[in-house]
């Protein structure tokens, strides 16, 4: 979240696509429903009828995975409403504090000229050449740029080029929205683009989990950016988290990509620190520019010195030459293909699922089946950890040995969870934990000291130092204040916790686990365990004392932006930051550097964290495109109507046994899935438990009442849902919350599920997971769970 | 001064926390449910239930409302009870388990159809307003859970004035015209109040109620006068043993809960 839990209630008009906060989110939708009584609109765009449409006041109605369409339709109708109306729109934060001002190579084309491609294109290896995809730069080596907006090569005629395609009927067409409905959304949500007025977009896995996810959440930051809402309070674009640790998860580096603190992952070519910091360090020429990344070396730095200790000296490159280095595709698709194929012979799995959350999961339960080993890490026996008793298998024929290690509940451990707005949490231990069951901490600590015995006593073992070198000092029970301390980091040279990371340096005489989260647990004590309930500032909800905020406490990032030139509020009702003349006051500002009108020689523009400090209406740095185009999902059951290119041109195809591809004439449905508020994830914390199974019993199918009649099914009957990779049998639930779609002319149903069902615990059913497809997104490849094709009979 | 809970339809997510949260501190069991082409289950109140969202399905709209007991003034259950097991704890009413001989009378009585007789206990449950807990300071379980603050807590004439003003504004500014409080009169005032944004009947809620005891009496009557004579004699002695507990009962209990 650019914004947190809290500001949402600061809204004057929540926009909730690809989210169901009613469902998946149900403790912020008081933040939702404090909103509502201050007289805020919220708008759920979905294709089905949920429990956050029932309180919505708008409700739109679109095909899964056509939200760049959509988004794309209120795009052009905010920019054909900008120059009839600009007096409702805030352009001094769009000239002065985005790119659209930016004038790009002349090289440039875009799908509107290039049928739905960008230049650059290669398609033998579907990726692009971006060179065009570039700025033009003056003698200092500054991005140029034309304020007036006018240079037909500027971002801003490229944006209005861009999205001239997408009127309301080709809009409506595409996605199924009425066309005076998507009509109301617009006029809805561009009503915020008056300076002093904010709008939230709040999404979640329903945009996410497309083959061109990354580009939806890209067209909600080109909105949010033309209507001035990036920065201030009620704005910003929300990730509304599925856990509550997941935004813990990716800061300390859960994905394959990066290092704790959004560090980029060391590839092959990196041989050396010098070599990595030099393609990893951004730069920018404009001493306006804080480029904030251009800090990278001092935070890799004291990460190694988190690390590897006092074996991490300038001599050996700090250790860098320890960390693996991968040029590789390491994301869940790949992993599991991977495991098919044999290559790889051993998986821990660690809460989680796979034989009930993955995509196509027949397959990756099958490719378990290659492991020599798996380890299960749960509070129950996870499917995934059944998986070779599963319903038609054959234990004997499987050779895969299974360990489950009783894990313990989040109430009988300590430690700190990040919340969706960036709030690190000190939670205590209630309980203590039944039987042998660990923390995780204890598992992995007495995982690695078993290990590192076994290298200590083989001098031949492969990356023994990388090891042996490292800093494991727990003991027998890890505490976890330690390892927040460790986070935090420490001043080498005094041996005293940090105090922020704007004094951590390159020199090794600095540590921090996490640059991100230095600041968090300083000599003043653990920051993460605050509990003082004091609002704040301005009185927005920032309660600046309860918990901490990543970075430095910054609870709305990109706050030097919610003022205009001179430092005055744009909502002068909620104010986030204000110049007082001689400094900021209210949250803590995006660097403390004067408004730009005050003091133009030493102020900074407010995107501190982009290389040009100005927001990205114009994204070069994505692989399919620096705006968004729409196009299908892999399996769709219609041409794109916008250019001959039917899907996004970048993502990963694979094409092995089992991936297998469905087409409209066998499996004409779309289908989605998706989570109900009574069961969570794969299901084991809920199925488990008596009384969520009560409320939501069995595995269920929505589906309209129009295809039930088409195809005689009642509710409450059995129905099969059937795709190119699997059969699900459910009961059948027909609604009139779910409207065949009417898309070019054409009816087009869908229906949609939860996934939480498996084969084991108290309530049992089919994954939906054995209907999705093996494909993933061109930027992030989380899988396309929402968008495929089906057929649907009665059982 | 009475306490109530105000239950507001316009904020309710139908998350059901209230409904979980309620078995959690009641200690209540989960009964087995089916799917059967809805979200709402179980089926119905029962024993071992005693609060559940009823979701109603109209074209654009989907309409949710906590069910569970009302807390009556004049309340049917109590007045029907032959052997004096259901009284008012103050505003609480109470169904007295060591008393109950689960004959069902208040199951019939209610207009609200909350008491439910259960088959392993042999006595008629139901929602007791969390009298262990309010008791004690807190609120009712379903009040404490309720994510988005559609059910409260508090002072019963607070609520009703808060309702009342929510119930303006849903008129005026949600285009809900329909809007209403519900609870405030009826059967002698409740202690549930609702905020509702339909008519009553649309919410599965009687209009207009009526205390049950006439005609409950009456239905009872004339099949104890079809069965005869012998048989009526039992319930008669049965209601004189209930005046005679109400008798001690105002003796004992004073105020109610605080």
């Amino acid at each position: 979240m650019t914004n947190h839990w809290n500001d949402i209630a600061n809204s004057d008009c929540m926009l909730a696509i690809g989210s169901n906060p009613a469902e998946n989110h149900p403790a912020a939708f008081g933040h939702i429903t404090e909103a509502k009584e201050r007289g805020a609109k919220l708008i759920s765009v979905d294709p089905r009828f949920t429990r956050t449409s029932a309180k919505a006041d708008i409700y739109c109605p679109l095909r899964s995975g056509t939200d760049v369409a959509f988004i794309g339709g209120v795009i052009k109708y905010v920019l054909d409403d900008m120059e009839a109306n600009p007096t409702n729109y805030n352009m001094t934060y769009v000239t002065e504090y985005t790119n659209a001002p930016y004038l790009v190579d002349p090289d440039f084309r875009g799908p509107a000229d290039l049928d739905g491609l960008f230049s650059g294109y290669d398609a033998d290896n579907r990726s692009y050449d971006k060179s065009s995809w570039s700025y033009q730069l003056d003698e200092q080596g500054i991005p140029k740029r034309d304020m007036s907006l006018q240079d037909p090569n500027c971002v801003f005629q490229h944006l209005k080029k861009q999205y001239a395609r997408y009127t309301p009927e080709v809009a409506s067409s595409i996605t199924g929205a009425p066309v005076a409905t998507f009509l109301e959304v617009c006029q809805t949500f561009a009503a915020t683009g008056k300076a002093g007025k904010s709008g939230t977009i709040m999404y979640a896995m329903g945009a996410t989990q497309h083959t061109n996810g990354t580009q939806m959440i890209r067209s909600y930051a080109i909105l949010q950016l033309l209507l001035a809402n990036i920065g201030v309070a009620g704005g910003g674009i929300n990730a509304m988290r599925g856990e509550s640790n997941v935004q813990g998860s990716t800061d300390h580096c859960l994905l394959f990509h990066i290092l704790p603190g959004y560090l980029k992952t060391p590839i092959n070519k990196d041989e050396t620190l010098a070599q990595y910091l030099e393609r990893v360090t951004p730069k920018s020429n404009d001493p306006k520019s804080a480029n904030w990344w251009q800090n990278t070396p001092k935070y890799m730095v004291s990460l190694l010195k988190a690390w590897y200790g006092d074996s991490a000296t300038a001599s050996n490159e700090f250790g860098y030459g320890y960390l693996p280095k991968n040029s590789g595709n390491y994301s869940w698709i790949s992993l599991f293909e991977a495991m098919y194929d044999g290559v790889i012979k051993g998986l821990m799995c660690w809460g989680q699922n796979p034989a009930v959350c993955g995509p196509n999961v027949n397959k990756e339960r099958k490719a378990l089946e290659n492991l020599d080993w798996l380890v299960a890490v749960d509070l129950w026996e996870t499917e995934t950890a059944a998986f070779w008793k599963r319903p038609g298998a054959n234990p004997a024929d499987i050779n895969t040995e299974v360990f489950l290690l009783p894990a313990v509940a989040s109430f009988e451990k300590e430690g700190s969870v990040t919340n969706s707005g960036r709030w690190s949490q000190w939670r205590y231990k209630c309980a203590d934990p039944p039987g042998e069951a660990m923390p995780d901490l204890d598992i992995i600590n007495q995982l690695m000291v078993k290990i590192r015995e076994l290298y200590d006593g083989d001098a031949t073992a492969p990356h023994r130092d990388a090891i042996l070198n490292l800093t494991w000092d727990y003991g027998s029970h890890v505490d976890p204040h330690q390892v927040a301390k460790e986070i935090n980091g420490y001043d080498l040279t005094t041996g005293k916790l940090m105090a922020s990371f704007g004094k951590l340096k390159d020199d090794g005489t600095t540590s921090s686990g996490n640059w991100l989260y230095c600041a968090s647990y300083t000599e003043d004590g653990n920051m993460a365990a605050r509990r003082d309930l004091t609002p704040g500032p301005f009185n927005i909800g920032l309660y600046p004392k309860w918990a901490w905020c990543w970075p430095v406490n910054r609870r709305i990032i990109y706050n030097r932006a919610s003022v205009d030139l001179n430092g005055n509020p744009w909502d002068s009702e909620h104010p986030v930051i204000a110049w007082d003349g001689g400094g900021w006051i209210g949250d803590v500002p995006d660097g403390g550097w004067p408004p730009m009108a005050v003091d133009p020689e030493n102020t900074k523009y407010p995107f501190i964290m982009k290389a040009e400090g100005h927001a990205h209406v114009f994204g070069p740095g994505l692989v399919d495109g620096p705006f968004p185009e729409h196009y299908e999902p892999w399996e769709s059951p219609v041409e794109n109507m916008l250019s001959g290119t039917q899907n996004d041109p970048a993502f990963k195809i694979w094409a092995g046994p089992m991936d297998y591809k469905g087409t409209p004439d066998k499996y004409p449905i779309v289908c989605t899935t998706y989570r109900v508020v009574e069961h969570w994830q794969a299901g084991q914390m809920t199925r488990n438990m008596p009384w969520n199974v009560e409320l939501m019993p069995e595995m269920f199918v929505e589906l309209s009442e129009e295809l039930a009649a088409e195809k005689g099914i009642v509710n409450g009957g059995r129905l099969v849902v059937e795709t190119a990779r699997g059969q699900v049998e459910a009961v059948a639930m027909v609604t009139g919350r779910f409207k065949p779609f009417q898309i070019n002319g054409r009816k087009i149903h869908q229906v949609g599920m939860p996934w939480h069902w498996g084969y084991t615990g108290l309530s049992t059913g089919d994954s939906a997971n054995l209907l999705t497809p093996h494909v993933g997104d061109a930027n992030t490849m989380i899988p396309e769970f929402k968008a495929f094709l089906c057929d649907v009979k009665k059982a | 001064m009475p306490k109530a809970r105000l239950i507001d339809t316009s904020k309710c997510t139908a998350c059901r926390g209230c409904q979980v949260a309620c078995k959690q501190w009641n200690e209540l069991p989960a009964e087995e449910t089916k799917q059967l082409g809805t979200y709402e289950n179980p089926p119905h109140l029962s024993g071992n239930t005693w609060i559940k969202v009823e979701f109603r399905e109209r074209p654009g709209e989907w309409l949710f409302r906590a069910h569970t007991c009302m807390h009556c003034v004049d309340a049917s259950c109590e007045k029907v009870c032959p052997t004096g097991a259901i009284s008012h704890q103050g505003e609480v009413v109470l169904i007295d388990q060591k008393q109950c001989i689960g004959c069902g009378y208040c199951v019939l009585a209610c207009p609200y159809n909350v008491p439910h007789r259960d088959e392993i206990t042999g006595t008629a449950r139901k929602c007791t307003f969390c009298i262990d807990r309010i008791g004690n300071g807190l609120e009712p379980a379903c009040a404490k859970t309720c994510p988005p603050g559609a059910i409260k807590f508090g002072e019963r004439a607070d609520l009703i004035a808060m309702a009342e003003q929510r119930v303006q504004t849903l008129i005026s500014d949600y285009g809900y015209p329909n809007a209403n409080v519900y609870g405030a009169d009826e059967l002698g005032g409740l202690h549930t109040i609702y905020v509702l944004t339909e008519r009553p009947s649309a919410l599965g809620l009687p209009e207009t109620p009526e205390v049950a005891t006439s005609t409950v009496l009456a239905q009872w009557l004339s099949g104890v006068v079809t069965a005869g004579v012998l048989a009526a004699l039992p319930f008669w002695l049965l209601f004189k043993r209930k005046k005679q507990i109400e008798a001690e009962q105002k003796s004992k209990v004073e105020g109610g809960v605080r």
